[in-house]
């Protein structure tokens, strides 16, 4: 419990610290979230869940925390140029945990509200009362109750009753520090009944130190409500990234979850997407490739609660060199859920022998009336097409990125943002190329 | 053009081809022709670098260069094409770019630019007309759901794309219906040139009523035993194989 021991300390130390420029409503539940945590300490691999993941050794280095919110020296514009730029009218960013507006952004829908969530907590706490901190699970995740305790601010979005957003909303997350770097940051998005809207989430690492993020996101989408929601993993290799998405669906809604982790160190991307009304439509898909070292574990856990749900689950990876991947994504069919269709897919290509992959699909279905289907496989590319390739004059690697980009299509595919989807075909096709070997403007991978 | 030595190939150490030699120069068109299993795809494949075969003994040269020391992608860029007995499906991949990246290769190996989109666009329907290839086939995945005769004509399809120097044609004309073979004939016809040369792996003289061979091979038990003009394939057509087995076995 040492690692633990640090962190306890540094809590009870500094409470005041972390509760003076924080809302009432983000301080309410610190000290339960902490008991949590004291309860649970790190997640090791000794714990099912965590089998693929040790967690616990990546909170070992000694991080610093902007407990006293100093304010970041460079506005992050200077630092950062995007990976998907022109996507967006609205851009913001999250550095660390604090939140900045981009400049020249023009008026957003009239009632739509984007600011940090600190901010939220002050100037809206009947909607904060009402939805933060509802859907995290405090009592059963470590890393979740640690945020809880710590998060001090991050990103809110709320989209009234019946508003339709033209075009997606981008939030940009960057890590920037000097030293060794962590942070707790919190999201919290609305989006109510019948309202539309897209929301791209790209995290980044401007220096050269070891990241550790850890940062928690809740999401309401509203009856007959439409909601996508993309994220784009850019980060180095001495990154440690734990990103936890809780989101609940009400009835009839259409939700798009695409985690894409281009580039990496060690992540872990929780999603759990509970269908708490009738006719929920969800499709929940990720892609990861990793080369070196990386390490990409994705948990999801799909809920359907209620009858007539269709949801289909689709995340593909591709390893090279000694990079590892893990998979376990589960679909949980209540008794009430009759008339469900749930479909969950998981494809891996180990590109060298050394790269691993471990893959855990799992049904458990109580209700009788239900069509659902589960099904994984490792595979290494196909030696027959290779050779049919190269015997048109393409080179072996050529050849290898072909295949390998088509492995991936139809993750892109799932992109229901035109210029993103090509942005990120584009993204991609670079990443198999080796021309994005480094994370954009990095400078610590080798 | 190519000259194959004494060669011996074998897979998991069972040898298929044993002791080959055959001379193909620029202009000719030769026919191999032989029971099946005896090792015709087998040739095939070695001469077109198939990494699951080892060559053991022998040596094969193409234009003076050493043909066995090559990457098969280097032996497509010199002018060596297969088309497959049986074409693989690639799915996700499409067939513009696959044929782009392939036309790519071949300029680069050459010192050459890459193919303007417009230049690729043209080539690509000059060459569908061709063929009379199936515009919405071109645009799918490589091979992917196409009936047996599709792919046996995207693979003349994408030989008329890149004109090789050598053709091989294993077993070209199985799963085609008359007028496939017909066009699919025609259209290797309109690709014959002076300097080029065409190796037709067949079994039936039907496709040799519309490529003419100058030569006809027997390959039996991985060695050509029989070398004849075109009328060999017509006695073969009426009498089968079994009198050359028997003689052969004898011999
Ligand atoms: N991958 C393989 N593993 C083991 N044996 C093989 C393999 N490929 C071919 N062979 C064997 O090699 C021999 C020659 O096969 P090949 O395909 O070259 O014959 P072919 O003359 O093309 O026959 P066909 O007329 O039926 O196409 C056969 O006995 C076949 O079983
Ligand atoms: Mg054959």
């Amino acid at each position: 419990m040492s690692t633990e021991k640090t962190y306890i300390e540094l809590y009870q130390q500094f409470s005041h610290a972390i509760q003076k420029p924080c809302a009432p409503l983000l301080n309410a539940p610190r000290d339960a979230a902490m008991d949590a945590f004291i309860r649970m300490g790190f997640p090791s691999s000794s714990l099912e869940d965590y089998m693929y993941t040790d967690l616990s050794s990546a909170f070992a280095v000694d991080y610093g925390l902007n407990i006293n919110r100093l304010s970041i020296p460079a506005s992050p514009n200077d630092v950062f140029r995007c990976d998907v730029p022109g996507i967006t009218s609205w851009v913001y960013f999250v550095v660390n945990d604090s939140f900045y507006i981009a400049p020249h952004q023009p008026a957003l829908p009239e009632g739509v509200i984007v600011c940090g969530l600190n901010e939220a907590a002050e100037k809206y706490p009947d909607l904060l009362k009402k939805y933060y901190n509802q859907l995290a699970p405090n009592g059963e995740v470590a890393t979740v109750a640690f945020n809880t305790a710590f998060a001090q601010d991050g990103f809110f979005m709320y989209v009234p009753k019946s508003v339709t957003l033209a075009k997606p909303i981008q939030l940009v997350d960057i890590m920037r520090s000097d030293v060794d770097f962590m942070a707790n940051s919190r999201n919290l998005i609305i989006i109510e009944e019948g309202a539309k809207a897209q929301f791209l989430e790209c995290a980044h690492t401007a220096d050269g130190v070891q990241f550790l993020s850890n940062r928690v996101t809740e999401v309401f989408v509203g009856e007959n409500a439409t909601f996508d929601y993309y994220s784009l993993e850019n980060t180095h290799n001495k990154t440690t990234n734990i990103a936890s998405l809780y989101l609940r669906q009400a009835t009839s809604s259409n939700v798009l979850v695409n985690e894409i982790v281009l580039h990496n160190g060690l992540t872990r991307n929780d999603v759990k997407i509970d269908l708490q009304g009738e006719y929920c439509q969800t499709m929940l898909c990720g892609m990861a490739i990793g080369d070196k070292a990386e390490h990409i574990d994705n948990a999801t856990l799909l809920i359907h609660a209620k009858p007539h749900c269709q949801s289909r689950e689709l995340y593909k990876y591709v390893l090279d060199d000694s990079s590892v991947g893990a998979f376990s994504g589960k679909i949980l069919v209540a008794k009430d859920a009759q008339k469900t269709e749930a479909m969950l897919t998981n494809r891996n290509l180990c590109v060298t022998p050394t790269a691993k992959m471990k893959t855990k699909p799992q049904l458990e279905i109580y209700a009788d009336d239900v069509k659902c289907s589960h099904g994984a496989t490792i595979g290494q590319l196909d030696e027959t097409a290779l050779f049919y390739m190269r015997t048109r004059g393409l080179s072996e690697a050529d050849a290898k990125l072909l295949l390998m980009y088509a492995f991936m299509a139809d993750v892109i595919d799932n992109i229901r943002i035109d210029v993103l989807q090509e942005r990120i075909r584009n993204l991609v096709e670079k990443r198999f190329r080796g021309e994005l070997s480094k994370c954009t403007g990095c400078v610590v991978c080798k | 053009m190519l000259t194959i030595k004494n060669l011996h190939a074998s897979i998991n150490g069972k040898e298929i081809l044993r002791g080959i030699d055959l001379t193909v120069n620029a202009g000719e068109v030769h026919a191999i022709m032989g029971p099946n299993g005896s090792g015709k795809s087998t040739l095939s494949a070695v001469l077109t670098g198939n990494p699951l075969f080892t060559v053991t003994q022998g040596e094969v040269f193409f234009n003076g260069k050493n043909l066995l020391e090559m990457k098969p992608e280097d032996r497509s860029r010199e002018g060596i094409f297969l088309s497959f007995q049986y074409p693989v499906e690639i799915p996700g991949v499409s067939m513009a770019n696959f044929m782009r990246t392939a036309i790519n290769a071949h300029r680069a190996y050459k010192g050459l630019e890459p193919i303007s989109a417009s230049d690729f666009l043209k080539l690509m329907r000059e060459k569908k007309e061709l063929v009379e290839l199936d515009s919405k086939l071109a645009s799918r995945s490589v091979n992917e759901g196409f009936s047996g005769g599709e792919k046996k004509r995207n693979e003349i399809f994408q030989m008329a794309m890149l004109e090789p120097k050598l053709s091989i044609l294993d077993e070209t004309d199985s799963g085609l219906d008359i007028d496939a073979l017909r066009i699919v004939a025609e259209g290797v016809n309109k690709l014959k040139r002076d300097d080029n040369a065409c190796v037709v792996i067949t079994h039936y003289q039907r496709l040799l009523d519309y490529i003419k061979p100058d030569i006809v091979h027997v390959l039996y038990k991985g060695k050509i035993v029989r070398t004849a003009g075109a009328e060999l394939a017509l006695e073969l057509e009426e009498r089968g194989y079994e009198w050359i087995k028997q003689q052969v076995d004898e011999e």
